[in-house]
């Protein structure tokens, strides 16, 4: 008996096959669906499964419908590898959207390239990911661009001398832009007072933050992700810390707010787009968006949804279904009417579009300003 | 000089979290001599009751002793229930294989609790009920104290002299002690074993639920995998202070949390776990047993 | 040179084995044959010290971490041989990556070997996390962001052989070392620490040598992960990747070599198998699954797939009893 378990328990997972449908054109998207950043790509896979709901509802692409396969990377990078080597070979599809951290980006999107598979991240911010090759591409900023907008708006607008910087030393995404609002403060005539760092998943801040206040700051600079934010700006406050924290757009989320309750309000992020813009593109997709998950969608959902529709474009003004074809008319997107914005790729294949400056006021997000490339 | 005392009180009110939660550990190892991996998700797991407990009950914007009260039971309760079927589902029937099988499974407890609460919860953060109104004690030239840190240092503390006294003053204490020396010694002298070992879990089950509530209203966020870093966290506590250990258990959670705190004020941040596990090395070099273990010699 | 016959024999048969796979696979079930081979390597070397000395190590990954970093930084940074030599640089830093380990493994095992039981685990661990913090916070290795556009081989072919050559090197180094007077050494601190101390070994010692060994194989096998993955970054190389490693020991039976390969294999495989199941339940059950056959092989089976014997004498036995 006890063999004959263990045998169905090893051979079960061998038996269940793979289904594939007729007159599909197949997408692949790896994500971590599961392990310690599945919050940030499930959200991914929530616009992008939007996206392609939408584009089959309005008749496909090229009169076939767009089919979506999901593979989970664990948030590991060798997992990421196998996942798109799996899409790629085993279910052959015509292109790949890429996972959110950048780590990941950066171990899948070299097999992408070498088998001349377009491969479109929708938030992995690293510079260094599309230099992997012509085949890779982003609808995102890339770090430099989001550290330099928020050190112009720090130096600029609220007139900042000292600032301090508490980054998540365990999230490359956290380290660029840390790094670069550093030095293009710095070469604004600012100071950076401390620059301490924490883990993505600890809870209590209150040392770092002890630490920060000593040195009496002007504003402190938190590029990190929402789940972490909302706890530190309640710390900041209890300390009776009354800078204002500044931060990237991995602070979009309304659950922000609600684990910051009042203690996040005032503060600012930069963002792709702002809830209060009277865009349709960006109504629609909210939405739509509500009316399917019942939630708000963050940043990241809005960028799965963009990456997903630019590449869906792209395949229908290609003449055919190659690879080549379609990174070509990828790579000629131009004033692409996203979500995040008006995205143009450059020769970078990076996307080039403008940021917004959001402020947070309980369930709102306020706009401030726009500031451009 | 504040700033040293803010330091100090953020390092207790730290530490006195992970004491809370290496108690679980400290019980179970006294007995069993096993690592219950699976405690920090048990932990998780009684937070996620507790805050369905508080949207079902519709209680879960209503701060007040009440509510309180009806959460740390809750949570409690389920922990307790959850620790009940582990251990009579995934580590009694090993109950004589080798350890290391026992440390196996439990892993793989924690694994399924991390995933299958990915699964089951979601993945995203969870706002957790607020169940008490925090207030500030006393604010002296800016230190400050609030009731929230006094109250996790006072349970950890209420829980600890309620373990010593359940362990060292009563005869189901004196039991326990029986089947941690030698279970099957015990089991000649009519106490029964099992009985005992399953009592144990419980107990440190419940003592995670209260961990989870508590903590859950410090820090209001609450994922599947929220036990991952300060159940380690709290594990490598309970064996700097001697695992097996309740007094020890508190002692070395509370070092922890000083330790971690003073290294990010006056070292470095990006150092601060590197440095908690270097301190516990230093101290397992030179007193391998944790400060209060006692370093049984083995005999031939 | 009578000794290198079987290894030569072994390491011919292989590369046929391989050649075979280059035409059969696709390049999907070629990586996942890839990290098959780094996690064989990996719990080859584990078993050293948790099955055959009966030491209980956590910090794996830490060692495999210190030789990808090496053999990545070296690759890309240093140049000693003509292009025609790669695959000999190739080999070159891959022992300077497992010396690089075995060196941290002796700064590692010499204090903390002393340690017992569930003491020597947390230590270990908190070493293993320790090395994975200090390399976030190296920005010269590119700390957070990884170390990519590591130099690999360009066929699987020589992927293949190359792990196999090194798999081939650990196995019958391991194999001759336990058979040898220090391996009965280890044998012995693993049955009963006061006895052999009484026979005049010294323990302390004979754990070190088994520690330092299997580290220097961890760092090649985190070498070769370096080569094949092209891209390295320290959440590669976390308390779970550790932990990862002592299932597929236990799993395939504590002191049993082959044992730790198949388990390396089904290990490797599982989770890629269960893929397609996410399509059937739309939800990713994968590690659910896992952790629940884990547990249950450990219940149905607590010593593992073979044992403390080799695949040989387990298929002896099963043939036996159903002549």
């Amino acid at each position: 008996m006890k063999r004959l378990i263990l045998a169905a328990l090893l051979t079960l997972p061998l038996l269940v096959g793979c289904t594939k449908k007729e007159n599909e054109i197949l997408i692949g998207e790896y994500d971590s669906l599961t392990g310690s950043d599945a919050t940030f790509g499930l959200s991914t896979n929530k616009g992008v499964r939007l996206a392609f709901e939408e584009i089959n509802a309005a008749g496909g692409v090229k009169g076939k419908k767009l089919g979506l396969i999901t593979l989970d990377d664990q948030g590991k990078n060798e997992e990421a590898a196998s996942a798109v080597t799996r899409l790629i070979t085993q279910n052959k599809v015509v292109a790949i959207l890429g996972g959110v951290a950048s780590g990941r980006s950066k171990a899948a999107a070299p097999i992408a390239q070498s088998n001349s598979v377009p491969f479109v991240s929708p938030a992995s911010t690293n510079p260094d990911v599309t230099k992997a090759g012509d085949y890779v591409f982003r609808v995102c900023f890339i770090d430099p661009f989001q550290g330099f907008v928020m050190a112009k708006f720090s130096s600029e607008n609220l007139k900042h001398k000292k600032v301090a910087i508490l980054r998540d030393v365990k999230n490359d995404y956290s380290v660029g832009l840390a790094d670069v609002f550093s030095a293009e403060f710095k070469k604004r005539g600012g100071e950076i007072v401390a620059d301490s760092s924490y883990q993505a998943g600890d809870i209590d801040f209150k040392a770092q933050l002890t630490q920060i206040r000593s040195k009496n700051p002007d504003g402190i600079y938190v590029p990190g992700y929402y789940t972490e934010v909302g706890l530190i700006a309640q710390q900041a406050r209890q300390l009776g810390i009354k800078a204002p924290l500044m931060g990237g757009d991995g602070w979009d989320s309304d659950k922000l707010s609600e684990i910051g309750k009042e203690a996040i309000n005032g503060n600012y992020y930069s963002n792709h787009y702002t809830v209060e813009s009277s865009d349709p593109a960006v109504t629609e997709f909210i939405k739509k968006f509500k009316a399917k998950y019942n939630e708000t969608p963050d940043a990241l959902a809005a960028l799965g949804y963009d990456a997903a529709r630019i590449l869906a474009a792209a395949i229908e003004r290609s003449p055919d279904l190659s690879g080549k074809a379609i990174r070509d008319e990828l790579a000629k997107t131009k004033d692409f009417g996203g979500v995040t914005g008006k995205i143009t790729l450059n020769e970078n294949r990076d996307a080039v579009k403008s940021a917004v400056i959001i402020q947070v006021d309980g369930k709102n997000r306020k706009y401030i300003s726009t500031i451009s490339p | 000089m504040q700033d040293f005392i803010q330091h100090i009180i953020n390092g207790i009110s730290l530490g006195s979290i992970y004491a809370l939660i290496a108690l679980g550990y400290t019980m179970v190892y006294g007995i069993l001599k096993m690592i219950n991996f699976a405690h920090s998700d048990v932990y998780m797991v009684g937070a996620f009751a507790a805050y369905y407990v508080a949207r079902f009950l519709g209680i879960e914007n209503n701060p007040g002793f009440s509510t309180l009260i009806t959460l740390l039971l809750f949570s409690m309760l389920s922990c307790a229930i959850l620790g009940l079927a582990i251990e009579r589902f995934a580590y009694r029937p090993l109950r004589k294989a080798p350890k290391l099988n026992i440390l196996i499974t439990a892993i793989g407890v924690s694994l399924f609790l991390e995933y299958g609460g990915q699964v089951v919860f979601g993945a995203d953060p969870k706002v957790f009920p607020e169940v008490m109104k925090d207030f500030v004690l006393f604010n002296i030239a800016d230190v400050e104290l609030k009731s929230f840190d006094v109250t996790v240092l006072l349970v950890s503390l209420i829980a600890m002299l309620g373990l010593q006294f359940l362990i060292f003053k009563t005869k189901l204490g004196r039991a326990m002690r029986a089947v941690s020396a030698n279970s099957s010694v015990a089991s000649l002298l009519g106490v029964n074993p099992d009985r005992i070992i399953t009592f144990t879990f419980i107990v440190g089950s419940a003592l995670a639920g209260i961990g989870s509530v508590l903590v859950g209203m410090k820090y209001p966020k609450i994922d599947p995998l929220m036990g991952m870093m300060i159940g380690l966290k709290a594990f490598v506590a309970a064996v700097l202070g001697g695992i097996g250990n309740v007094g020890g258990a508190v002692l070395g959670a509370l070092i922890m949390g000083l330790s971690e705190e003073m290294v990010v004020a006056y070292l470095s941040s990006t150092y601060r776990d590197a440095l908690a596990f270097g301190i516990l090395i230093v101290i397992l070099i030179f007193k391998p047993a944790g400060l209060l273990g006692k370093y049984s010699v083995e005999k031939v | 040179m009578k000794f290198l016959k079987a290894p030569l024999l072994t390491l011919l048969i292989l590369s046929v084995v391989g050649l075979v796979f280059d035409f059969a696979l696709d390049a999907y079930f070629q990586l996942i044959l890839l990290y098959a081979l780094v996690n064989c390597l990996l719990s080859m070397s584990l078993n050293l010290v948790n099955g055959y000395t009966g030491q209980f190590s956590l910090g794996h990954a830490g060692f495999m971490a210190i030789g990808a970093y090496f053999a990545a930084y070296a690759n890309t940074k240093w140049d000693i041989l003509p292009p025609a030599l790669n695959a000999l640089e190739f080999f070159i830093y891959c022992t300077g990556a497992g010396l690089f380990a075995a060196v941290a493994g002796l700064l590692v095992g010499l204090p903390s070997l002393r340690l017992k039981g569930d003491y020597l685990a947390i230590v270990t661990l908190g070493f293993g996390e320790i090395i994975r913090v200090t390399l976030l916070n190296m920005d010269f290795l590119g700390g957070p962001r990884g170390y990519s556009n590591i130099p690999g081989f360009s066929s699987f072919l020589f992927s293949f052989i190359f792990a196999c050559v090194w798999l081939t090197i650990c196995f019958f180094t391991i194999w001759r070392v336990m058979h040898s007077t220090y391996g009965r050494g280890f044998l012995s601190v693993r049955e009963d620490e006061i006895a052999a101390e009484a026979m005049g070994i010294n323990t302390t010692r004979m754990k070190v040598r088994a520690f330092v060994l299997s580290s220097f194989f961890a760092g090649v096998a985190g070498a070769l992960f370096a080569h094949f993955t092209k891209f390295i970054s320290p959440s590669s190389f976390t308390f779970l990747q550790s932990v990862n490693v002592v299932i597929m020991v236990v799993l395939g039976g504590m002191g049993s070599m082959t044992g730790s390969i198949v388990a390396a294999f089904i290990i490797t495989i599982l989770p890629e198998a269960l893929r397609p199941l996410q399509d059937l339940t739309g939800v990713d059950l994968r590690m659910v699954i896992y952790s629940l056959s884990l547990i249950l092989v450990m219940i149905l089976r607590p010593k593992g797939l073979f044992g403390d014997q080799e695949i040989t004498a387990v298929w002896r036995k099963y043939a036996r009893r159903n002549s």
